[in-house]
């Protein structure tokens, strides 16, 4: 039932955009192992790993977008379960180093026994498995996001307040991950990963892997949005966007709805976090920072809020434009950042994905229908 | 209190609500039989909004009881469970969901399970396709189903909302100025449609226009501040001095 559940959700777009992500998945690593240096086809370890994270980065997005595009959650603070996803991951890798940290303690990480602990906390226990470890990057940020989502959509707090209040939750998590005695490295965070389920992380095959795993986990992620947006559940999530009361009076128990699609979208964010630490090296507590909450929601304006395609681009894009910008002029960026956000709101309700719209029916419909085609009515915001 | 609420399908007494000390509802009763259409006026901050707000759980009353069917107390549940009894309203200012195609804003007001794992593996079935079908030629809107809800006329919105209400199959409706902003054409059509829905469902019509009111032809409530000043037909209400002061002015 749930295979047909996901595979009947995806509509021409989406099948194109699976279709895309799974020949990414193959061909980029081909193009990175298998094609000689100097081919116009190589793929250096370089763009592969810059272009794995990318990825992360999209699925980040598609799970902001699930909550801001479909259910008018604006979430400023999803980094947080990203970062929480990460530092699961990460606790995971630095258990696989043992012995070859600079202090060669087997047990404990570096950072411990610079602090002089005698031994492992608690809460460190069982991330030397795996499986335990991929477990906590679902539950960690799923519970964290059951229970702040509980809380608040049963007090109703919504619009700005409740994008205050994730704020304040990214914003506390960034503050507590700095201090040397909460156990996770302080301002330092988790460094010097060694190997992941046996293979050497630096290896260029363990790259090529981490880029095809993250581009199916993203085409993963997208029919699992697709199939929630499309059912009838994703459509009370919009008229919930729409007209919450109105959904209320009709019988519809807003919070719960809220509260599913609120979590669904916090687990989606951690797998994000948990693929990008490999593949960056490090996890810290920067990733908390309210700034890189706010960015996520950036891209997914560029791209097309209310689409499930436009997080894809948007995050791709303007990671692209970031990595090329901080290189070639790094003092703009931020300047540049700020004015995309400034003229894609003014201009672009519905960013890239909407422009495209836009002018795909004024090829197909040349006449009068145009107003409208390119913007639906109710997402002033 | 409950054994005069037997055998009524709502039953409010001595309610009272106020706001920073503004008495908006004021020891208001009121009973309603089980299909019995009434129609409400008052003028202006009578307390009307306020009593529908009330009865379907938005606010909650200080004192008094508010009872469904006989027996259930509508102050201790949510809009949600309210809604799920059987109790449905249509809002002043027409409230559809204008992203949403005019049959899907049927269809999810249809009545089903309304559990978030229920709606997520739902599939239509071909009895709630009929049933979508049927009122959409009821509303007058079969035409229209795939266009846009936002794109819909004023009345045409009031209407959608009217089909949303039935698609609910409440057994008490409660219908906020239906005919507000309507053409005299579309005032009559919704006095006749309305007339229709009274003969297997009970109806709260709260309404400013007269002359609608006088086409609905049924047992009339005038509020004022907060409480009933007269009950009775529109003839006879309309003859009472205290009516003709509050309307007329001193």
């Amino acid at each position: 039932m749930i295979t047909s559940f996901l595979i009947d959700s995806l509509d021409r777009r989406g099948r194109i955009v699976v279709g895309l992500l799974v020949a990414l998945a193959l061909l980029v690593p081909a193009g990175n192992l298998l094609v000689p240096e100097g081919s116009a086809f190589h793929v250096s370890t370089y763009q592969l790993t810059l272009f794995g994270k990318y990825l992360t980065y999209a699925l980040l997005a598609l799970s902001v977008d699930l909550v801001w595009g479909y259910c008018g959650i604006l979430s400023l603070g999803h980094g947080a379960f990203f970062a929480l996803g990460g530092y699961a991951m990460g606790m995971y890798l630095m258990r696989q180093i043992g012995a070859r940290g600079v202090y060669a303690d087997p047990v404990l990480p570096d950072f411990m026994v610079f602090l002089n602990w005698k031994e492992l906390p608690w809460f460190w226990h069982g991330f030397d498995m795996a499986w335990y470890a991929l477990l906590m990057v679902i539950l960690v940020p799923g519970l964290l996001a059951l229970l702040f989502g509980w809380l608040s959509f049963r007090s109703r707090v919504t619009g700005v307040y409740l994008s205050i209040i994730t704020q304040a939750l990214t914003y506390a998590l960034l503050l507590a991950f700095f201090r040397n005695d909460m156990g996770f490295g302080g301002n330092n965070g988790l460094t010097d990963f060694k190997d992941i389920v046996g293979f050497p992380i630096q290896a260029p095959g363990t790259r090529a892997a981490l880029f095809a795993a993250s581009a199916l986990m993203l085409a993963l992620g997208f029919v699992v949005a697709s199939a929630v947006v499309r059912s009838k559940l994703g459509k009370v999530l919009v008229a919930i966007r729409d007209a919450e009361s109105r959904t209320r009076f009709i019988g519809y128990r807003v919070e719960h709805y809220k509260l599913f699609v609120w979590t669904l979208s916090a687990v989606m964010a951690g797998v994000a976090g948990a693929l990008y630490v490999p593949q960056v090296g490090i996890i810290n507590p920067s990733e908390f920072d309210p700034a890189a909450s706010i960015e996520a929601v950036i891209w997914v304006a560029v791209g097309g809020r209310g689409t499930l395609v436009g997080p894809l681009i948007g995050a791709v894009a303007v990671n692209f434009g970031k990595t090329w910008f901080t290189g070639a002029l790094p003092e703009v960026w931020l300047y540049a950042l700020g004015a995309l956000f400034v003229v894609v709101t003014l201009f672009l309700p519905r960013g890239i994905v909407g422009l495209w719209d836009r002018v795909v029916s004024r090829r197909t419909k040349p006449a009068k229908e145009m107003d409208g085609s390119g913007r639906r009515a109710g997402e002033a915001a | 209190m409950t054994d005069k609420a037997e055998g009524s399908l709502l039953y409010l007494d001595d309610v009272s609500v106020s706001f920073d000390g503004f008495r908006a509802i004021n020891r208001l009763s009121l009973v309603l039989e089980p299909g019995e259409m009434r129609a409400i006026i008052g003028p202006n901050g009578a307390g009307k909004t306020t009593m529908m707000d009330i009865i379907t759980g938005k606010t909650r009353p200080d004192t008094g009881d508010v009872l469904f069917d006989g027996s259930v107390d509508l102050t201790r549940l949510d809009e949600a469970a309210i809604a799920n009894l059987g109790i449905g309203r249509k809002f002043q200012k027409p409230t559809v969901f204008e992203s949403h195609s005019v049959e899907d804003n049927i269809a999810l007001a249809l009545k089903g399970r309304r559990g978030a794992f229920a709606t997520l593996f739902h599939r239509r079935s071909a009895a709630e396709q009929d049933r979508i079908d049927a009122l959409l030629a009821t509303i007058r809107l079969s035409d229209k189903r795939d266009l846009l809800a936002a794109r819909l006329s004023h009345g045409q919105k009031q209407w959608l909302e009217i089909g949303m209400l039935l698609a609910q199959e409440p057994r008490l409706l409660l219908v906020d100025e239906p005919a507000a902003g309507m053409t005299d054409a579309e005032t009559a059509e919704t006095a006749i449609l309305l007339k229709d829905i009274a003969r297997t469902q009970s109806v709260v019509v709260v309404e400013h226009d007269m002359t609608f009111v006088r086409a609905l032809d049924v047992k009339v409530t005038v509020l004022h501040e907060g409480s009933v000043l007269a009950e009775g037909s529109l003839d006879a209400v309309s003859a009472n001095p205290k009516v003709i002061e509050v309307y007329l002015g001193r």
